[in-house]
């Protein structure tokens, strides 16, 4: 069993964050952001062709963060492989030993660098889930044997602000049937939307990390409230930033209250801080609120 | 119906840059829909090329350009002007084109439009993509409303989470497919058909080129 899955079976509120791998094949602030963060969370993602742009393939950094000595949980999505690939690099990663893989449908390659590929999208990430399942049943998705079944954790995503939320819950149930053990959320910033998220699926028995993204400025803010679908920051966060000196260190602080509030309340199983590109800010967030 | 846009004018002249005389081919149906290649459009194109210089030797609509034995009956009529042109342009979609050069195999046939995808007319000029003939049709549990097409990403188990507003992350004009799947199952009490795992998709049935026979 993987660190992750101990912690969140053993009920102890857990800390993931994510780390986009570089584009580039300079490995050095990746790998010192990781030791920054070292023993200090259960898990590390990492992005997969974030937002449809190139860089190391999540699979080639997830083995680099095991050598690291950290946890990695591969995300992997449907958008540009088809299921002779995604199989192909689920076995790849349970080879060798990554534990941890987040299902995501993914990004449309109109979003990133590389507008003109084509999509895949044979799976969504519910089939990704199926099929992760079914190869840890000592199967390949057509049913052939494999020489030897590969054990993993397997996690996906969910936007609790969703309108309508109810489509959002049924599709989490799908990816739990389909063999989803954690969740992790887009970024949350309104605690009610946590709440009433929480309150809709209290019956559902699933392990939940709330996502954290700590701003940077109030552009930041009003940029993603623009355009990121799923995150809304409240006008009296930006106002906050706004009147601060230190515009990170306030994002941070206004991080650390939220992430606070959640253990308090018990809203959630942990946390996952997605710090899209401002790693080394992780390790002092986890000071802030003593994780 | 098949629809289709007219190609750039200049990329047309690019294509017949080595053909001076050239007969012109149009399409009763589609593309007559579409004003990519009724009779009103070819005249127009006969007269633009008149305008750079080309001779068109003769025309025809063909009823319509997917058939192969109309199209062959129809050009037989004009063999004269046919066989007196160095190229023949077709405005139909890329099957009607195609059609034409294999009944016209002797001449370069060239495309005066770009098909861009089966879809239904909404009102004169407006046209909505509405099925990519995938071969295995879903419409029997999403309530009428296709997944494959009308879904950016052809997602088959519910909504990705960049649906806003209910639009589509990729393109925010259009409804994204999978809150209106939701909304429709709702309002008909089959919500249940939402929360069905569907596996991946079965492809095979679209594996190219496909061949249908009916009638021996
Ligand atoms: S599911 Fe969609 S793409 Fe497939 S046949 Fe039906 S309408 Fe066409
Ligand atoms: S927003 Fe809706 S229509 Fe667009 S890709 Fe996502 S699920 Fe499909």
């Amino acid at each position: 069993m993987g660190l992750l899955e101990e912690k969140l079976k053993s009920g102890e509120f857990v800390v993931t964050a994510e780390m986009a791998p570089p584009k580039g094949i300079d490995m050095t602030h990746f790998k010192e952001c990781a030791k920054a963060v070292k023993g200090r969370v259960a898990g590390v993602n990492v992005t997969d062709f974030q937002s449809a742009v190139v860089r190391v393939s999540s699979l080639g950094a997830a083995v680099i963060l095991l050598e690291e000595g950290l946890e990695p949980i591969m995300q992997i999505t449907g958008r540009d492989r088809n299921r002779i690939a995604i199989q192909g690099e689920l076995l790849a990663a349970g080879a060798l030993g990554i534990k941890n893989v987040l299902a995501l449908t993914g990004d449309h390659p109109m979003f990133g660098d590389q507008p003109g590929a084509k999509p895949v999208y044979d799976c969504d990430s519910v089939n990704i889930l199926m099929i992760a399942s079914k190869l840890m049943e000592g199967q390949d998705w057509a049913g052939n044997q494999l020489n030897k079944a590969p054990e993993f954790f397997l996690g996906a995503s969910v936007t609790p602000l969703f309108d309508p939320l109810e489509a959002q819950i049924i599709k989490m149930k799908k990816k739990m049937q389909a063999g989803a053990k954690f969740f992790q959320t887009q970024a949350v910033y309104d605690i009610e939307v946590l709440r009433k998220f929480r309150e809709a699926t209290k019956d559902l028995n699933a392990k939940v990390l709330v996502g954290v993204i700590p701003l940077k400025s109030p552009g930041m803010a009003n940029y993603m409230n623009k355009n990121v679908p799923g995150i809304h920051v409240p006008d009296a966060l930006i106002e906050r930033l706004k009147g601060a000196e230190n515009k990170v260190k306030e994002g941070l602080k206004i991080a650390a209250e939220f992430i606070n509030q959640v253990k308090e309340e018990k809203l959630c199983d942990g946390v996952h801080i997605m710090a899209i590109g401002a790693e080394e800010n992780v390790p002092i967030l986890l000071d802030m609120c003593n994780l | 119906m098949v629809i289709t846009e007219h190609k750039p004018f200049e990329e047309i002249l690019e294509m017949l840059k080595d053909s001076q005389s050239i007969f012109i081919t149009g399409c009763s149906l589609c593309a007559t829909s579409c004003f990519t290649g009724g009779e009103a459009q070819v005249l127009e194109m006969k007269e633009k090329l008149e305008k750079e210089g080309k001779t068109v030797t003769g025309y025809a609509i063909l009823d319509p350009s997917c058939n192969k034995l109309q199209v062959r009956a129809t050009l037989k009529k004009q063999k004269e002007a046919v066989d007196a042109a160095d190229a023949i342009l077709c405005m139909a979609c890329g099957d009607g084109a195609q059609t034409v050069a294999a009944v016209v195999d002797d001449k370069p046939v060239f495309p005066a439009n770009n098909t861009m995808f089966i879809g239904e007319i909404e009102r004169v000029g407006h046209f909505v993509e509405a099925c990519k003939a995938c071969g295995q049709c879903e419409l029997g549990w999403t309530a009428g409303i296709c997944p494959i097409t009308k879904c950016a990403k052809g997602l088959m188990n519910g909504p990705c989470g960049g649906s806003k507003n209910g639009k589509c992350e990729v393109n925010p004009e259009n409804d994204c497919a999978w809150v209106l799947i939701y909304e429709r199952l709702e309002k008909l009490g089959k919500l249940d058909k939402m929360l069905e795992l569907k596996p991946p998709k079965d492809h095979s049935k679209a594996y190219n080129p496909r061949k249908i026979v009916v009638k021996k």
